[in-house]
């Protein structure tokens, strides 16, 4: 490969994701859970340890009113920063390329002068 | 990590703020005199932050039966340093606060410190040290995004504890609540996120490795080694 780096990172990915699908997929065939996330089970132990007693001070200002508009605005905030580290790669890319094709092209044009 | 609205009684709430804001607002002003100086760090930091916004997205589902996310700061630590890297994790905590009520604006102070400051500042640290250790540059990236994103839960049950000591075995006791909360689930998650990072790095070195030269974040030498490994 011409100027690039080795595959080995992208395998090693590759492998980490499968294992972590796969400790997902024997877990959740193996024991029932509700998944839930670990912010709001830290909120369970707040509630043993005061018995119950403590109340939050202050309540969110906006609540997004079902699980469906919850998920929109976490996609939204995923898609943004894809479309950025996409645009910016793709950005230097080119720049490369364009660098890399310069001197060629340089010597093209003095060839037909 | 998230703490939620209004579960982090006085004075815990505004001691966490006391602490973040300094280093945000120093945060910002190291930003702007960087993109002053050096345009061409401006697309890198964009980067960095839109990694955060990505990875801190994802609610993924671990061994313990329950879902958390990575935080996505190791990234921004390792080539901005810890000052910047807070910036760009309040951004993304005050979008979630705000139209997600994940997290909250009374917690924003305890949440940034966890998420912007500490983690960053254990990614920071583990970076230098490997690099320093001589470690292969990935491997370096591995280890500072994966001890930067559990060190950032580690606090998170540090701070809960602080505020809610238990009544038998105080402050210690409810650590360790929450921590078996927090800890173990976070183990697959955080190893997830430093393979992600040390391959979108390894992107950046492919694509802008004289950025990361001039901002002291690899050497010529380590660059020089990569691309003769595989030449």
């Amino acid at each position: 490969m011409k100027g690039g780096f080795s595959m080995k990172l992208e395998l090693i990915t590759l492998g980490v994701v499968v294992l972590f699908i796969a400790a997902f997929a024997y877990v959740s065939s193996n024991q029932t859970h509700e998944w839930g996330g670990a912010d709001g089970q830290a909120e369970d132990v707040i509630s043993d340890l005061t018995g119950g007693t403590y109340q939050p001070w202050f309540q969110s200002i906006y609540q997004p009113p079902s699980g469906e508009i919850e998920s929109l605005l976490f996609s939204l905030q995923a898609a943004i920063g894809s479309l950025i580290i996409g645009y910016f790669l793709g950005y230097y890319r080119a720049l490369a390329k364009i660098k890399a094709a310069k001197p060629a092209l340089e010597r093209e044009g003095k060839s037909d002068a | 990590m998230h703490i939620m609205e209004g579960f982090l009684p006085h004075p815990w709430w505004e001691i966490w703020f006391a602490l973040s804001l300094p280093v945000v607002a120093f945060g910002v002003y190291k930003m702007n005199k960087m993109i002053k100086e050096n345009r061409e760090t401006l697309p890198l930091l964009a980067v960095a932050g839109a990694f955060v916004f990505v990875l801190s997205s994802l609610k993924l589902p671990s061994v313990t039966g329950s879902c958390s996310h990575p935080t996505g700061t190791g990234m921004g630590a390792i080539i901005f340093g810890p000052w910047i890297t807070s910036v760009l994790a309040i951004i993304v905590l005050v979008y979630q606060a705000v139209f997600l009520a994940h997290g909250g604006l009374t917690t924003l102070g305890a949440n940034t410190f966890s998420m912007g400051i500490a983690g960053p500042v254990i990614g920071y640290l583990v970076y230098k040290a490997a690099t320093r250790a001589g470690l292969h540059l990935y491997l370096a990236v591995f280890l500072a995004a994966t001890l930067a994103d559990w060190a950032t839960y580690l606090v998170t049950s540090i701070q809960l504890a602080l505020a809610f000591p238990a009544a038998t075995g105080g402050v210690l006791a409810s650590f360790e609540a929450f921590a078996a909360v927090f800890a173990v689930t976070q183990v697959p998650l955080a190893i997830v996120e430093g393979v992600v990072t040390a391959l979108m790095f390894k992107y950046i070195v492919q694509l802008r490795s004289d950025v990361l030269v001039r901002m002291n974040v690899v050497s010529q030498n380590t660059i020089k080694r990569l691309k003769e490994a595989v030449a």
